[in-house]
């Protein structure tokens, strides 16, 4: 009654897409990958795989998670250059920032890193998650207004299966919250995309516009 | 007989190896489980322990791994379906009782989610390294069976069919994970209740005055009996007789050994679990198990690229060893490309069946990680050479 790998998923469009997830222990870096994991695999019928960090990178309160996404059956499955990279920590930033693949998508929790000199050649976007979190009174879910905030930068996936896989990864009591943290992030991303728009944006001016915000 | 939908989570979830091998357990029919915790293994009876209350059964931390995998087996002579979890240090405690589960036939369950050795080694990174020692590492003549899941789905599936196995020929069942499927986390599926085959215990049919508690049937295994059921019954590790009494002489041991061999040959033949994958026309079979079955995959689909015929043989059922598909194989491709992770364990077999009738490239890795593709690409570039 084994399944094989292929007989999980149908194949769909959706490229190979690489995603690391990483800031402290607590943060919620674990759920953030969970729930874009699950959109894919569940939601989009797709395939995806998770991984944690396990390994000495992850030790001394730092948190760290892949994500494989694709349209097809993953087969090697750890990350090696990602595609995109959020980052909820200077730490983690400081050690992962250098692996994004040229062209990929870097999106930071602004008010816990701080970008002396922005990588070349990625395309950059800021939130105060932490921020935006407390608003809606509860600090803990600033990890989902980062996926949120992912959804609407990123198109990778649909909004609406991120929205999904949110409500169908926390405890039903706390879902309301984290609905209105996804939706933070999300208003927040879309205004952003849309400034840029309007701005001819390209990333100097993405972190100009933040840094004035 | 079906799975009791109490113990099954049907629904598409999103798992890791180890829950998803938790899950198995329940769905399977387990309701014992005993273990000592241990990385990379901890979180499939983390799971059981948090799932059993609302099923129904019993969940104890044992004072260590010889604790844990003798109470299991208690638990098993109790009536209940049982299994323990660990990775290798524990897995080297519980050897001195694998071996007492063979001889005592008791049908059992050890999930070893492999991680760097020896010793202490690298809890929480992976390797393939135990898997002689699944065979091998209790002492005297026996035989075990042993699965070895690629993905989260199969830690779920495999599980369910180990514990099959384990009651149709009542032998201990390894569940030779390694910590990248274990906590890698997928899409996995868990069907209906009535969509899983159980195989319930060979309980006896026969009186307490006829029945005789290792007396073999057809297939060479005997039926069992359960405590409280009025059946006087005496369970030893010492070589026994058909009625369960020690008898230490050379036929009985002769009697009891061999046949405790031959009733798992079935399965070294035609009932092997394996996966072939662009074997009609390869020239190159890349063997292998566990995650880095995945990392072949790829490594193939590169070398088709190249315009080398490369197939995959993915060993499912590790011990006993699937010798005819490898015998059959030989006669008919240049080399075996065999990459595994530790120093050359598997590739032994893959040698002995072939016996020299085709090349065989061993591609070790130390353990820690996978293989990079390329790696093995290689190996099967040089190979079709």
């Amino acid at each position: 009654m084994q399944r094989g790998l292929s007989q999980l998923s149908h194949t769909t469009k959706l490229g190979l897409t690489e995603i690391r997830v990483a800031g402290f222990g607590g943060q919620g870096v674990i759920l953030a990958a969970i729930v874009i994991g699950k959109a894919a695999a569940i939601f989009e019928g797709a395939y995806a795989t998770m991984t944690q960090s396990f390994g000495p990178e992850a030790r001394g309160g730092s948190s760290a998670a892949q994500v494989i996404l694709s349209g097809e059956p993953i087969l090697y499955p750890y990350v090696t250059q990602p595609d995109i990279l959020v980052v909820m920590s200077q730490e983690a930033y400081a050690v992962f920032s250098k692996q994004l693949k040229p062209g990929g998508i870097l999106i930071v929790e602004q008010d816990l890193v701080r970008i002396d000199h922005p990588p070349q050649g990625v395309r950059f976007y800021g939130v105060p998650a932490t921020r935006l979190a407390e608003e809606l009174g509860r600090k803990v879910v600033l990890n989902i207004v980062m996926v949120g905030f992912f959804a609407a930068v990123t198109h990778v996936l649909e909004p609406d299966s991120l929205r999904k896989a949110v409500a169908d990864s926390v405890p039903p009591a706390m879902q309301k919250l984290n609905l209105q943290a996804f939706d933070k992030g999300f208003e927040y991303g879309a205004e952003l995309v849309h400034r840029m728009a309007e701005g001819g944006g390209d990333a100097e001016q993405v972190l100009t516009l933040e840094s004035e915000a | 007989m079906h799975a009791d939908p109490k113990g099954v989570l049907t629904g598409v979830h999103f798992l890791d190896g180890d829950h998803a091998c938790c899950e198995g357990t329940l769905a399977a029919g387990a309701r014992f489980a005993a273990g000592y915790p241990i990385t990379p293994s901890t979180e499939v009876v983390e799971r059981f322990a948090w799932r059993i209350p609302t099923v129904g059964g019993i969940f104890i931390q044992m004072e260590d791994e010889l604790a844990a995998s003798i109470a299991i087996q208690g638990a098993v002579w109790g009536g209940a379906k049982a299994f323990t979890v660990t990775s290798g240090p524990g897995f080297s405690l519980m050897m001195e009782h694998i071996g007492y589960a063979a001889i005592t036939e008791t049908p059992c369950v050890f999930v070893n989610v492999q991680r760097g050795g020896p010793s202490t080694g690298l809890p929480t990174l992976p390797a393939q390294a135990d898997m002689m020692q699944a065979k091998w590492g209790s002492h005297g003549d026996y035989s075990i069976i042993a699965l070895c899941p690629n993905s989260p789905q199969e830690c779920f599936d495999l599980t369910v069919t180990g514990f099959n196995l384990a009651e149709e020929f009542r032998v201990p069942v390894m569940m030779m994970l390694d910590e990248c499927v274990g906590h890698m986390t997928e899409k996995v599926i868990i069907p209906e209740s009535d969509q899983i085959a159980i195989t319930p215990r060979r309980f006896t049919h026969e009186s307490p005055e006829e029945f005789r508690l290792f007396k073999p049937k057809e297939d060479l295994v005997p039926d069992m009996v359960k405590a409280g059921d009025g059946y006087r019954f005496h369970v030893t590790g010492l070589t026994h007789d058909e009625r369960g009494y020690p008898s230490m002489n050379v036929e009985t041991q002769d009697r009891l050994v061999r046949r405790m061999q031959d009733k798992l040959k079935p399965f070294s033949n035609g009932r092997a679990l394996f996966e072939a994958v662009d074997l009609d026309d390869a020239e190159v079979v890349v063997v292998s198990y566990g995650i880095t079955s995945r990392v072949a995959q790829r490594a193939t689909q590169m070398a088709r690229a190249q315009g080398v015929r490369a197939g995959i043989f993915r060993i499912i059922s590790a011990w006993p060893f699937p010798e005819q598909h490898i015998r059959d194989l030989a006669g008919r491709v240049k080399a075996f490309v065999v990459p595994e992770l530790n120093l050359g364990q598997m590739v032994h077999e893959v040698e002995r069946h072939t016996a020299g009738r085709a090349k065989v490239i061993s591609v070790p890795h130390a353990g820690g990680s996978v293989h990079k593709p390329e790696v093995i690409l290689k190996a099967i570039l040089e190979a079709a050479r």
